[in-house]
């Protein structure tokens, strides 16, 4: 915890409580939260295996209190972490015991939708789903959909690079970000991007973003607006399998046909999906797919009918086609329950989040059900199945012992799997505390480094909630990279070695 | 390696070496003996984006990526592919090209593009930027060496991954400071089954901005919004670009002529300037960056500051994504430098007025490539938001200041 470093400040050993009146002075008492009763309320984010409540909480208002909270943990050498809805999946808002969090919540004004534009600028605790809705009246939304997105954070999207169901086609957070002013660890306020699509200098908008709240603080983000798609259509399909819902995505893929969400659920998923919303997918089928295409009305219908021909052609057992928003949605609602769904047919859950690339996905699956069948332990599955972004969720019952870890075990030889077919330990959810031990399996260490020296630009002293994303940080000021073979003062002869 | 000679001169500095590994391993070594003797290392790849940027302060060592030129993996299935740097463009298109796939960056018409390593070390992009974006949106994976020798991977070979800090984006658009790109993975998309051009003159700016709303809103989806205006007081033209299935455009573009009315013509092939620099090499190349709804305010502000300046002697050209809001100013290889240097000047003070968030910029206005005698008398890049931060970060990556020193915004 806090700065072990040879950077720029020497923290003066402190307590977090003894910065509570400073705070009140730069929030007012109002905002500043230290009643351990009160402070329960943000022991743990999304994953709520990982629990710590925090020193002190602050709730600021405006981009100047955030930058002067940074300031002052900054000058007493405290850790600070900053949280907006607390919807994240890896800890990434994990609170520090001695350290100060910084919520935002009351930051949630959308200040301006310009669409002329074709932007808006929001405040960091606006939810995902009020950018759309803001942006609507005018023919826009914005196109990064997480399912969370009635309650999750934009500011908590930026942290996350966040894509959601749609991203197959429309990107992530990082293609609809246009600028962020930003606290940035040395106590200022700092614009990086400058609203348009061609900022001068690095791309440190593309850096920031993804970056797990360990850079700096977002305090005012500039979105890019999306034109709302002229058509949508939206279709159900039943497979008897995996493998033949995965034959359908490829065939579809492989026809030059790029859906707006390609999603896939299994025959466990399903269940636990009707169990909740009685979503009425059609019983008995090994598999769904859930495929939306948007876009201009005239490719919508053709790419539709091919989309129709390739799924009868792999072997669908039933097809059901949405005629209108509500049909949508109801086609929708078992996808989007499908987390939360799977606690009716189980006591407990973790929810993995992994990639492999698409094509690996039937020998992937293929694995984890043997994996499954190994440990004795169920494991449904629902992804997106356009981009091989699996959400594996790994059913157990905590009263029974050794479940919990043998759950745990095979959540891990999961990503294990996906690493070992070239593809990832994270692809929405984050590292944050959860998976910084799989950083090092997927990454060298000059890799690590090398992506480190990035924090020691930005946050020399380490206070920017720390402990997230590597599981060694470095030391900042040391020279970068490994040393391999001789010193150059050694080689241009200055120097000899003992 | 072999010593450098005339040919090899950027700005009329000839490099005492020029190396051409041909493993990443063997580049990592060069660059670590480099460093030990305190060598200025500049990147090439098929030098034809050399003389874009500041010249540089030093140019000790020129690395070639010539020899680094494979298409690694070429996932068509997962729609990904993984080259090496020194790989042409249009090398990689038809590679591409054979499976149905695109790497979806426009490179001008009659080139060979330039390198991979070149396209994403610039962020160089055309016009179905508006659609698909510009290279840092499509590159998923990357592998550079540091200065010192390090080799180091960020990203992957799936698009969708958050694991570490995206280190492709930082180095795309960093013109070679932070280390050299040997190594990249991107995103593909298929290639489109048709593509049609619909075009309609505009008398002025207002009309072109117009037209270019009414295409993005009409929700047909262009693939690209462009202008092109080759001197003050002649028409705008614009042109929009769409791609899709056949009979899909056929609709798409009758609908669109129906809104644009008369005037609007339809062809398969794009207008002789489409993607191509308004200047060519020896003339004057400005790229400005703005919001898309200020397509008049940067008109006017070109114009009116070609007629303050020298009236009758600055009449500048006009080219490019008015959809994506970026434009190429252009002027003639004739102009006199310390006019043109005045007019760069000129135009960024003019639009530099901020759009009421703070001192967020809202533009800029960047030269692309000038004469050597103009490039001395401008700030090339302009002002530097965050300037602070950004030599932080180049001071971590390369703290011996040995990558292309000098080259870059902000004096980096």
């Amino acid at each position: 915890m806090g700065g072990s470093t040879n950077g720029a400040v020497a923290p003066a050993p402190a307590t977090a409580p003894a910065i509570a009146p400073q705070l009140a002075e730069i929030v007012g008492g109002a905002n500043v939260i230290t009643d351990p009763r009160q402070l329960r309320t943000y022991e743990c984010d999304g994953l709520t295996t990982y629990r710590c409540i925090p020193a002190i909480a602050v709730l600021p208002e405006t981009a100047e209190q955030v930058a002067a909270i940074v300031r002052a943990c900054g000058t007493v050498g405290l850790p600070y972490v900053a949280r907006g809805s607390g919807t994240g999946l890896s800890g990434g808002a994990l609170a520090p015991a001695d350290g100060v969090l910084i919520v935002t919540t009351k930051m949630r004004r959308v200040i301006e939708v310009d669409a002329a534009n074709r932007r808006a600028v929001v405040e960091p605790g606006v939810t995902n789903l009020a950018v759309s809705q803001a942006a609507e009246p005018f023919g826009y939304f914005y196109a990064p959909d997480p399912s969370s997105q009635v309650v999750c954070s934009v500011g908590g999207n930026v942290a996350e690079n966040s894509g959601g169901a749609h991203c197959l086609k429309h990107g992530f957070t990082v293609h609809h970000i246009l600028g962020l002013q930003v606290a940035l660890p040395s106590g200022s306020l700092a614009w990086i991007g400058d609203g348009t699509c061609a900022p001068t200098g690095y791309d440190l908008l593309g850096a920031f973003i993804g970056s797990e709240g360990t850079l700096g603080i977002v305090t005012k983000i500039v979105v890019r607006l999306t034109r709302l798609p002229q058509a949508v259509r939206t279709l159900l399909a039943a497979f008897p399998s995996t493998d033949a819902g995965g034959a359908a995505v490829s065939a579809i893929i492989g026809a030059g046909v790029l859906p707006a969400a390609i999603e896939m659920m299994d025959a466990l998923a399903i269940e636990a999906a009707e169990a909740a919303v009685t979503c009425r997918y059609p019983p008995g089928a090994g598999a769904v797919l859930i495929v939306e295409l948007d876009g201009p009305a005239a490719e919508v219908e053709r790419e539709y009918a091919r989309v129709l021909a390739l799924c009868e052609a792999t072997g669908a057992t039933e097809i059901r086609v949405a005629d209108d928003p509500a049909e949508r949605a109801a086609i929708w609602r078992g996808r989007r329950a499908a987390f939360a769904a799977v606690g009716r047919i189980s006591p407990a859950y973790i929810v993995q989040d992994g990639v492999v690339p698409r094509t690996a996905l039937p020998d992937v699956l293929r694995k984890i059900s043997s994996l499954s069948r190994e440990a004795g332990i169920r494991v449904a599955n629902v992804f997106h199945a356009g981009d091989g972004n699996l959400h594996p969720l790994v059913l157990f019952d905590d009263t029974r012992p050794g479940e919990a870890e043998r759950a745990e075990c095979l959540s891990g030889a999961i990503l294990d799997v996906c690493i070992e077919h070239g593809g990832s330990i994270t692809g929405e959810h984050g590292v944050g505390v959860d998976k910084s031990q799989y950083m090092p399996k997927m990454f060298g260490p000059g890799d690590l480094d090398t992506m480190q020296l990035l924090r020691c630009a930005f946050d020399p002293t380490g206070l920017c909630n720390p402990g997230k994303i590597f599981p060694t940080p470095r030391l900042c000021g040391e020279v970068p990279g490994l040393r391999r073979g001789a010193h150059p003062l050694v080689v241009s002869g200055q120097v000899e070695q003992f | 390696m072999r010593p450098g000679g005339p040919a090899d001169a950027v700005f009329g500095m000839v490099p005492a070496a020029v190396a051409s590994p041909g493993t990443v391993t063997e580049a990592a070594e060069l660059l670590r003996a480099a460093a030990g003797h305190g060598f200025a290392i500049l990147p090439r790849g098929a030098g034809t984006k050399l003389t874009w940027g500041t010249p540089p302060d030093r140019c000790d060592l020129i690395v070639e990526t010539t020899q680094l030129d494979r298409v690694i993996e070429h996932a068509a299935g997962d729609l990904v592919v993984r080259v090496q740097a020194g790989l042409t463009m249009v090398r990689l298109a038809a590679e591409l090209a054979t499976a149905g796939q695109q790497l979806a960056l426009d490179v001008p018409a009659g080139t060979s593009g330039g390198t991979v390593g070149g396209v994403v070390a610039t962020g160089a992009a055309g016009p179905r930027r508006l659609r698909y974006g510009a290279p840092r949106d499509l590159l998923i994976g990357i592998t550079v060496v540091l200065a010192d020798g390090t080799v180091a991977s960020a990203g992957g070979k799936v698009v969708k991954n958050v694991a570490g800090y995206d280190i492709g984006k930082l180095f795309a658009g960093s013109h070679g400071t932070l280390g050299l790109i040997t190594e990249a993975t991107f995103r593909l998309h298929p290639l489109p089954e048709a593509a049609a051009y619909v075009t309609v003159p505009c008398a002025a700016a207002a009309g072109a901005l117009e037209a270019v709303r009414a295409a993005i809103d009409s929700q047909l989806a262009p693939s690209a919004a462009e202008i092109d205006r080759p001197a003050p007081g002649l028409p705008v033209s614009v042109c929009l670009l769409f791609e899709g299935t056949t009979d899909g455009i056929t609709e798409r573009v009758t609908r669109m002529r129906e809104i644009l009315g008369e005037g609007a013509r339809a062809g398969e092939a794009p207008p002789a300037w489409w993607g191509r620099s308004v200047a060519a090499a020896g003339a004057t190349a400005l790229r400005i960056a703005f919001a898309p709804g200020a397509l008049p305010s940067v008109l006017d502000a070109v114009d009116e500051t070609a007629a303050t300046l020298s009236p009758g002697i600055l009449r500048p050209a006009i080219r490019g994504s008015a959809g994506a809001g970026v434009l190429e100013a252009g002027l003639t290889a004739q102009t006199p430098p310390d006019v043109a240097a005045s007019f760069v000047a000129a135009v960024r003070r003019r639009l530099s007025a901020p759009p009421g968030w703070g001192d967020l910029p809202g533009g800029s206005v960047a030269v692309v490539h000038a004469p050597a005698e103009i490039l001395g008398r401008v700030d090339v890049f302009g002002p530097l938001t965050a300037a602070e931060l950004m030599w932080a970060v180049k001071n971590q990556f390369d703290p011996a200041h040995l990558m292309s020193p000098g080259r870059f915004a902000g004096g980096i």
